[in-house]
């Protein structure tokens, strides 16, 4: 139990910069309706960028652009297999996904992994300094929710939010959906990236399958958060801030279990067993009820409170 | 002025559930002329609003709107010109936001669309005072989920969204069809209210002939997917559901109205 305690700080730090990708699934998933996989790839994207740029003598937060920059080309990726070849999204995110395995092996000089060491060069976070990285963590968490807090008031925004919750009546208002929803999966692969960028420092390396099963923690979080605070909160940035509190909550969940004795090898066959069972939910619920319950509006597609 | 010349819509091309929807439709409306909208099941009256609103490409014709060629434009860019309500009333508003932010969607129909606040300050007592003018006490709502209105709320909040910048061309798909009686008179007083103050230029569809007879000032019947009967002005007023039931089954070789026509 010391012992699970003594890592918790360590889980936390994981924990949001997680969350903060969790943020980007939020946006595809929940506010566009459109299941992303390109994730995966975009986060292994985000640390190759960040470990050859650093490595190359490139200034950390000029990395850090760099990384979300090449999340947002991902996405533009995916965006136009969707949008323009007509691809339904799901094999859209996967055509991209594979794509990045090769392109992220490039960045990285055919190498798996590489190294990139807070001792030889400046980096925001670590986990040799844990209470900074939850600092630095948190921070970034903040700016990003109260910018996409602001861009999701904006007229572009509402036109996004509407875009994901009924599409017809989006283009019945002038908004062309394809531009809306190429802008989404941009903006959310470009987040994911920076997150895999963050991850990459405080870990001190980065690895090509960094983002395997990116997309399926993501969904935990963002499942785990709606759990646990849907009733308390509404408001938008609270919602995306649920998210990162429930990447929090998953790692530290993990953390435990992994302390009790379960093999690492078993964890992605539990946390897909999970998401797969919190999915159900909702689905189940309507079965039970039937047509007698009162019509649930996020039963339109979107979310109700995106 | 809309113009609908020789227009065809073929679904399904070439396979066994081919179906010509529209074929041959011609189609005038001056300014301000309200038009209602009668035909079977089938008959392609919903087919000819999609076109016109750019659902769907079509196949041959022209669809002119006051000049402006928008047979090929895409249907977001038309959408500035066009006001609609759909049967569905789900179909017209985004569940997931509030009443003011889908008003100050439809006010953005026209524009393009910045980072400029998607609801600005001014903007939230104006839309309060139209949708006061409802009449259905949502005035005090306005920052409530639409998803959480009913059918018939959601249907006015609709047609204000459709009439809130004054459409070249007001679209309505039997808009009180999937309403309960009560609730659709009053969502069709309310878009006789509309039409009259801003005279605006109207297509509605409706399957009930008495409205069909009572509304607007001409009346078209639609069969196979052409236009088979209308009247207008004085010639319309004369008209009775006997009338329209007779000429129907003459248009359709004596096979009998169908039931639905013959309940309503
Ligand atoms: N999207 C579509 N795909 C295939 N067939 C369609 C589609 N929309 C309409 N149709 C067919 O076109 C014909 C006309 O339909 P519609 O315009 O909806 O009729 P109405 O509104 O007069 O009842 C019908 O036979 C219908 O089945
Ligand atoms: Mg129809």
């Amino acid at each position: 139990m010391t012992q699970f305690l003594s890592s918790l700080p360590g889980a936390v730090a994981q924990g949001i910069i997680w969350g903060i990708m969790a943020i980007g699934v939020f946006i595809t998933f929940k506010i566009l309706d459109i299941p992303d996989l390109t994730v995966d790839g975009s986060f292994s994207t985000g640390g190759a960028v960040l470990v050859t740029t650093v490595t190359a003598g490139l200034n950390v937060w000029a990395a850090l652009l760099l990384a979300f920059a090449a999340g947002c080309a991902a996405g533009f990726v995916t965006g136009t297999f969707h949008t323009k070849f007509g691809i339904p999204a799901i094999l859209a995110g996967i055509l991209t996904q594979l794509a990045l395995y090769s392109i992220n092996l490039r960045i990285l000089g055919g190498l798996a992994n590489m190294p990139l060491s807070y001792r030889n060069f400046s980096l925001l976070l670590s986990l040799s300094d844990i209470p900074r990285a939850l600092i630095v963590g948190g921070l970034f968490a903040v700016v990003v929710i109260a910018l996409l807090y602001w861009f999701f008031g904006t007229e572009v925004g509402h036109a996004l939010r509407a875009t994901g919750c009924n599409q017809m009546m989006a283009r019945a208002n002038g908004v062309n959906t394809n531009i809306t929803k190429m802008a989404g999966i941009v903006i959310s692969n470009g987040i994911v990236a920076l997150a895999g960028a963050l991850l990459a420092q405080y870990q001190g390396f980065t690895d090509i399958n960094m983002g395997r099963g990116a997309i399926v923690i993501g969904l935990a979080a963002v499942i785990i958060g709606e759990v646990l605070f849907s009733r308390i909160f509404h408001n938008f940035a609270l919602r995306l801030l649920s998210a990162v509190i429930g990447g929090v909550v998953y790692y530290c969940v993990i953390t435990l279990v992994l302390r009790l004795g379960l093999n690492a090898n078993d964890l992605k066959l539990l946390t897909a067993l999970v998401v797969a069972v919190f999915l159900g939910i909702p689905y189940w619920q309507r079965q039970f009820t039937g047509g007698k319950v009162k019509i649930d509006p996020s039963a339109q597609g979107g979310d109700a409170n995106a | 002025m809309l113009e609908i010349r020789d227009l065809y819509k073929v679904f399904n091309a070439g396979t066994v559930n081919e179906k010509m929807a529209l074929s041959g439709l011609n189609l005038t409306l001056e300014d301000s002329d309200f038009v209602t909208v009668i035909g079977g099941n089938g008959a392609g009256k919903s087919t000819m609003l999609n076109m016109i609103s750019g659902v769907f490409p079509s196949d041959a014709g022209k669809i002119l709107l006051d000049d402006i060629d928008i047979t090929n434009m895409r249907e977001h860019r038309r959408a500035k010109y066009l006001g609609r309500v759909f049967q569905d009333p789900m179909m017209g508003t985004a569940a997931t936001m509030s009443i003011e932010e889908n008003l100050a969607m439809a006010f953005r129909r026209t524009r393009r669309r910045g980072l400029a606040w998607g609801v600005k300050h001014d903007e939230k007592q104006r839309y309060r005072e139209v949708v006061a003018s409802l009449g259905l006490g949502l005035e005090d709502r306005m920052t409530t989920k639409v998803g959480l209105l009913s059918g018939g709320q959601r249907q006015a909040i609709t047609l204000l969204m459709a009439t809130l910048q004054k459409p070249k061309l007001l679209l309505l798909d039997e808009h009180t069809a999937a309403l309960d009686p009560k609730t659709a008179a009053k969502v069709l007083e309310l878009t006789e209210t509309f039409i009259q103050k801003e005279k605006l230029t109207t297509l509605m569809i409706t399957h009930n002939m008495k409205d069909a007879l009572r509304l607007g000032n001409r009346i078209i019947m639609m069969h196979n997917g052409r236009i088979i009967f209308e009247a207008a002005g004085e010639e319309k007023e004369k008209l009775t559901v006997a009338d329209l039931l007779k000429m129907f089954e003459k248009a359709s070789g004596g096979e009998f109205a169908n039931d639905r026509m013959l309940l309503t």
